[in-house]
């Protein structure tokens, strides 16, 4: 192998992000490291630009958590770039991670990280590592080994469910039945109901919405976007092999991310 | 035996109570027929069969009425113990036994004439014409009777009272214990100390005096969170002593989070012996942190500071980060710090003191205001100690 392994720390806490460098320098000294992401979207942007092998990503960080970094660099990864990174998930006292983690081929680490157990982790990445196929393994692959990703992205307490939502636009507050919503989307701090007639904008994330819609009729093709099931026209896919679906009564295209591409298998 | 398990066992409206009752009531009235035989000089099985058959028949009239009316009343008011327990209120039993006792008298003395061959003295048997002996005789029994059935109701509404304070202390005590648990578990936040120990880790090796000072404050922390969580003196605690504690916090977590945290805190020289409850502050400055500051990809600044204004001393949390609108969904926990705030205010201060939390607007640098008023304690001046 010539090119260099390459890793990178997304860790929001200065010191911990330091040591955990230290110490991997000192467990694999051939190892080269990108330069600390010290939250979410940095780490995103760092991941899709300098496309590491390794990605060690606290959970809990500013801006985009650990999972939703995982989430997106899956969505957002380069069809026909080098394989994903293999991620390592670090965390103080996530019991939610552990477990979905625990039988699945992704490791964590535990702060303290222990260097025994930092080494264990290591060992485990460089077999992960030899056994890839030569770079360009393509993306079926790992979209099926993060399933459980997948899973835990979606394994959020059943909110009650939200039948009517609510928009203030100047000093009215405008009610509209979740029925009538085609599609949300997320647009910065804010998310767009959009419906046949006309567009809301609420004062919520996207992630906080998703627990209360009921998940037959509300379906997540792509980390900012939730489509009603039954507003669906069309599902297919373009020259370069991303999926993209069409609406009863919007113009409108909305692209499906690999991570949500499954449901549309048998289509 | 503890409170609970008497208060499981013990079933007061069960048949079995009520047949216990019953057996009580025939061996108090065994113990009259036999004073009275003595008193009157008369035959002791006819003063048994008369005492028997009025007491028991008192007893079923008073224990049935009781039974009815503690029905009702749980079923229209369920909080109420005492009902549960067998005290139907006072005025119901005065009623049940008004009514109660002379009919059973009556029912009973009638009961027992028939076993008997007797005849009792009635009203309707004695004339008003005739001589007191028939009226005083009816009287006397009467009087008696109620005397008996007043003193067994007394002795149930005592016992229904004790057992009910009993199940309120207890009740109380499960309450304060549960909510000491939950507070306990939501300042000892694993992921806060879990970070704090790695961070501590690291700094043990790179700079052992830093890692001491480190380790000191996080020693302060939790014998501090210790201290909070179980009944302290009233009164005995500063706000000096609370914004040390606070500071305490706030240098565990600026270690934690480097440059993107900044704090400060100003406390008045003379309200610095201003007493307040132990860690009153803690879950402004924990949710500040938590759902204001750490999520923000800059951080930002919290600043704690105590005023005076008119009789009332002001203690605010402000801090620049992500605002209430925008914070991540966590509302179990920041609300549950919120709501123990207030609940302590209530309980200390009721009306009297208040908890605000305010956005701040942007142009103001953004963020949380968060605001408590409580009395201010007036300043023990030198002929106060003398």
């Amino acid at each position: 192998m010539t090119a260099p392994i390459t890793a990178l720390i997304a860790e929001d806490e200065p010191l911990l992000a330091a040591a955990l460098a230290a110490e991997l320098r000192r467990l694999w000294p051939q190892l080269q490291l990108l330069p600390i992401a010290a939250n979410g979207p940095q780490a995103l942007e760092r991941a899709l630009a300098e496309q590491p092998d390794l990605c060690f990503l606290d959970i809990r960080m500013p801006g985009l958590d650990g999972l939703e970094v995982a989430q997106a660099l899956v969505e957002d990864w380069p069809e026909s770039g080098p394989a994903l990174p293999l991620m390592v998930f670090v965390t103080a006292y996530d019991r939610y991670a552990l477990q979905a983690f625990e039988a699945q081929a992704v490791d964590y680490l535990l702060k303290p990280v222990e260097p025994a157990r930092l080494d264990a982790c290591l060992t485990r990445l460089r077999q992960r590592l030899a056994e890839r196929e030569p770079p360009r393994s393509g993306s079926a692959p790992d979209a099926a080994a993060l399933a459980p990703l997948l899973q835990l992205l979606q394994q959020h307490a059943a909110a009650p469910r939200l039948e009517v939502i609510q928009a203030q636009i100047g000093s009215t507050l405008h009610l509209v039945p979740v029925d009538e919503v085609l599609y949300f989307e997320a647009a910065d701090k804010y998310v767009r109901a959009v419906t046949a007639q006309r567009e809301l904008l609420l004062r919520s994330a996207l992630r906080e919405l998703l627990p209360q819609l009921d998940p037959q009729r509300f379906w997540p093709v792509h980390r900012s976007t939730v489509v009603q099931a039954r507003a669906i026209a069309t599902a297919g896919r373009d020259e370069a092999g991303r999926l993209w679906l069409t609406l009863h009564g919007r113009p409108e295209r909305l692209a499906v991310s690999r991570l949500h591409a499954g449901r549309f298998k048998g289509m | 035996m503890s409170a609970a398990s008497i208060t499981s066992s013990f079933a007061p409206l069960s048949a079995r109570a009520l047949l216990r009752h019953g057996l009580i009531n025939a061996l108090v009235c065994s113990a009259i027929a036999a004073w009275l035989a003595v008193l009157q000089h008369g035959h002791f099985g006819v003063s048994l069969v008369y005492s028997l058959s009025i007491g028991m028949a008192c007893w079923a009239l008073i224990d049935g009425g009781r039974w009815l009316a503690c029905r009702r009343k749980v079923r229209l008011a369920p909080d109420d113990p005492r009902a549960a327990m067998g005290w139907p209120g006072s005025a119901a039993m005065v009623l049940i036994l008004l009514i109660g006792v002379p009919l059973g008298y009556i029912g009973g003395s009638l009961l027992a004439d028939a076993l008997t061959g007797h005849r009792s003295p009635m009203p309707w048997r004695i004339g008003w014409e005739d001589d007191s002996t028939g009226w005083g005789a009816f009287a006397f029994l009467l009087i008696l009777s109620f005397a008996v059935s007043g003193l067994t109701a007394l002795f149930m509404y005592v016992r229904g009272t004790l057992i009910a304070t009993r199940a309120e202390a207890e009740r109380i005590q499960r309450l304060a214990s549960e909510t000491r648990l939950k507070l306990l578990e939501s300042q000892l936040e694993p992921h806060m100390l879990f970070n704090t120990l790695a961070n501590l880790r690291v700094l043990i090796a790179l700079d052992a005096p830093r890692a001491q000072a480190m380790l000191d404050h996080l020693i302060a922390f939790l014998r501090a969170t210790l201290d909070a969580s179980r009944a302290a003196t009233p009164g005995s605690h500063t706000l000096a002593a609370e914004f040390e504690r606070l500071a305490d916090y706030l240098s565990l977590i600026a270690i934690r989070m480097g440059p993107r945290l900044r704090w400060s805190i100003d406390l008045p020289e003379a309200l610095r012996s201003q007493p307040v409850p132990p860690l009153l502050l803690q879950p402004l400055v924990e949710n500040s942190i938590r759902h204001g500051l750490e999520p923000a990809i800059d951080g930002g600044d919290i600043q704690i500071g105590a005023t005076a204004v008119e009789g009332l001393l002001v203690l605010s949390v402000r801090d620049t980060g992500i605002g209430l609108d925008t914070a991540p969904a966590n509302p179990k926990g920041s609300h549950f710090g919120l709501q123990q705030v207030r609940e302590r205010l209530a309980s200390l201060h009721g009306a009297a003191a208040r908890l605000r939390l305010e956005p701040v607007a942007a142009a103001q640098g953004g963020g949380t205001l968060a605001r408590i008023e409580l009395p201010l304690c007036p300043p023990a001046g030198p002929q106060e100690l003398r």
